[in-house]
């Protein structure tokens, strides 16, 4: 017997709004649903927020989720630099932040301050430009900035359905949803809500235990039926232009002198071949020993996207709400990030393609 | 621990009765009231001298510095779940450590379910007769697992908690709300640590690469730099160690931020390839000497954060002794 869908806000051994104990049973001791469950009055029938969200999605031609599983590897960063390159081939993007407790993508748009607007047609998102409108928690409480969301799971879910339902995003070729790190109550609501998602992108960092959210990242997209268009490792590796170093010599045991200039003018002095003004200092940083993303792709067969130096420049452009492929400051991370974003649009478009020939095969008699 | 999302916990009244018990491992122990029933946090907490909270708010800033034990499952004894012992004074509970299931499999699960398993935690884990601290390392957030566990929490006594951050101005809109946090639920701030401050590196652990413009490649002239220093300045390439900024501090960073919080600052660690490599390790970065840049700042940290719990202790002991 279909027990219908379980609530939100249910107790946690719910038995279903149309199971027989509906209201009835121990579980639902409590529940704020319980005495329309036991009632009879539950609505029947499909979740009419889904059915709202589904009429709103029909603007919305392509639907990204960003996820990493693991926190700080720079999917907010990601997703930000993802919506301007997408803004900046002319598309029509939306920016969705369903990070509840700590919402990034108005300072990496800089957007910080602002506010959204409620008209007859739903919230506005804020717009960095006329074809790029973001929407996240801080637009709505911008008197709160500072102040965290101590908001248990169905409280978010209230926050995120509303965003799918209620925001009028117009007509875009790509809505992008930044997630927080996890695989808990805003992503299962997001994959559930949201359908005809194109797929996930899944940011990572080289280490091993970095490796271990990836997999799970990568068994969540497949539990929910999410297609996931490749993984990205992000701060693989720091190349920084020299003279972005120091050089310090330790003398005995606390204190240090600068030998920066000692160095280079030894240098310049006995080896000018080597052109310093060309050279950059390259570090690994964080150990990828043990294969990292890409040894990972091939365990799991999802794609590879490709991977993305760990670039101070990238971070300041993000700290500034600045897109990286403006001006040439982000030399090292802008070229990598494009090529990613440039193989996610084309497995974007194969995919478009193929259901088109499809229905094309299916209507011909 | 075993099942799926629906089955009741062991303390429910159902346990073991209700339809969805059917088949699980636990069952009949839960039926016939011989699973540990687990006392109320405030019992297991009699054996816990202090207790810290770690926060961040924002994620990957260095929070968490172990990894999992795999494989190891702790054992459901007389007493509740035991911890996994890395050696006879430091015990650990994790879910890894509990599920039987891969590594690989994500618990998608919602809040209530997050909620039940850390007062299992609370309730059910046997931390021995005495322990002097009790460490709680928390996901990136101020959500379901940081309300619960201060709920638990709270009344047997929190000593404080630390927030890790990194430099940058985005972390410092977190260690805001961490800090809120805190002073909203109730919870003492012991201070705050700016974590990834500056990478630190032997020399020996960089390479020199330079840019050919024609072919947009690089060539590594690590070779060519350190053989011209060596000839020319051989005492440059003793004890000598790269330094970056990388996560841009120019703000102000944590420093500043706990100023115009009122909140203490701990210090900075740098960013040190080899704490990495020790935690990925399970490793502690004070054995040996690998981490030499980043051991000695923690090791200050951890000495502000000791001597700041006692000097608490000592407060509330003069206290009492006052009392009549």
């Amino acid at each position: 017997m279909d027990k219908g869908e379980i609530p939100e806000d249910a107790n946690e051994h719910c038995p279903g709004p149309q199971a027989e104990t509906a209201g009835k049973s121990e579980a639902c001791a409590g529940c704020p649903n319980q005495e329309v469950c036991a009632t009879g009055t539950a609505p029947k029938g499909p979740d009419p927020d889904l059915v709202a969200i589904a009429e709103r999605m029909t603007t919305v031609k392509h639907k990204i989720l960003v996820l990493s599983c693991k926190g700080g590897v720079g999917k907010s960063t990601f997703s930000a630099q993802l919506s301007f390159a997408l803004a900046g081939m002319d598309h029509q993007v939306g920016l969705m932040d369903i990070d509840i407790c700590g919402p990034s993508m108005p300072k990496m748009l800089g957007l910080e301050g602002q506010c959204s607007h409620k008209s007859n047609f739903g919230w506005s998102p804020v717009y960095v430009e006329d074809n790029l409108g973001v929407m996240s928690i801080s637009f709505m409480f911008p008197e709160c900035d500072g102040e965290p969301a101590i908001w248990r799971g169905p409280r978010k879910n209230g926050l995120i359905k509303q965003f799918l339902k209620d925001v009028y995003w117009r007509d875009i070729d790509y809505l992008v949803v930044d997630t927080p790190p996890g695989t808990s109550d805003e992503h299962i609501t997001i994959a559930s809500c949201l359908a005809g998602i194109d797929g996930a992108i899944i940011v990572t960092t080289p280490q091993e235990v970095a490796m271990v959210d990836v997999r799970k990242g990568v068994n969540f997209c497949k539990k929910k039926g999410v297609n996931v268009l490749g993984v990205v490792e992000n701060m693989s590796g720091l190349a920084q232009p020299l003279s972005d170093f120091k050089f310090m010599k330790k003398l005995g045991s606390s204190s240090v002198v600068d030998v920066t200039e000692d160095m280079i003018s030894c240098v310049r002095e006995n080896g000018p071949e080597l052109l310093l003004d060309d050279v950059y200092v390259w570090s690994q940083v964080l150990d990828s020993s043990g294969g990292g993303a890409e040894r990972m792709c091939e365990e799991m067969g999802v794609p590879f996207l490709g991977k993305v130096p760990l670039d101070p420049q990238l971070c300041r452009a993000a700290e500034r709400g600045k897109s990286c492929f403006e001006g040439n400051k982000c030399s090292v991370s802008a070229p990598a990030l494009k090529s990613i974003i440039e193989k996610v649009i084309a497995s974007i478009n194969i995919k478009e393609d193929l259901q088109s020939t499809d229905g094309e095969k299916k209507e011909t008699p | 621990m075993h099942g799926d999302n629906r089955l009741p916990r062991s303390l429910a009244e159902t346990a073991g009765k209700s339809e969805s018990c059917a088949g699980c491992p636990n069952q009949q122990a839960c039926a016939t009231g011989t699973a540990p029933t687990g006392p109320d946090p405030a019992e297991r907490m009699a054996t816990v001298k202090h207790k810290i909270l770690v926060l961040s708010c924002k994620g990957g800033v260095g929070k968490s510095t172990f990894r999992y034990m795999r494989a190891k499952h702790a054992k459901n004894n007389n007493f509740g779940w035991s911890p996994v012992y890395v050696n006879d004074n430091l015990g650990v509970v994790s879910i890894s450590l509990m599920h039987s299931e891969s590594d690989d499999e994500p618990a998608i699960w919602r809040g209530p379910r997050k909620n039940d398993l850390i007062k299992q935690f609370l309730k059910e884990v046997h931390w021995g007769d005495h322990i002097d601290y009790l460490v709680v390392d928390t996901p990136p957030g101020t959500s379901d697992e940081h309300i619960t566990l201060v709920q638990c929490l709270l009344d047997t006594g929190i000593d404080g908690a630390i927030i890790v951050t990194t430099p940058q101005e985005v972390a410092m809109a977190d260690v805001r709300k961490g800090v809120n946090f805190c002073k909203k639920i109730g919870v003492s701030v012991l201070g705050v640590v700016e974590n990834m401050s500056g990478l630190t590196q032997p020399l020996s652990d960089v390479k020199f690469m330079k840019l050919t413009t024609e072919t947009g490649s690089s060539v590594d002239v690590t070779q060519d730099m350190i053989s011209c220093i060596r000839e020319n300045a051989p005492e440059l390439l003793d004890g000598v160690f790269a330094w970056s900024q990388v996560f841009d501090s120019s703000g102000g960073g944590a420093e500043r931020m706990c100023e115009e919080m009122g909140v203490p600052f701990l210090g900075k660690v740098p960013l040190d390839p080899q704490l990495g490599r020790a935690a990925e390790r399970g490793k502690s970065c004070f054995e040996a000497n690998k981490c030499s840049v980043s051991a000695p700042a923690l090791k200050s940290i951890i000495e502000k954060v000791v001597a700041s719990i006692k000097m608490k202790e000592d407060l509330s002991g003069g206290e009492n002794k006052e009392t009549p």
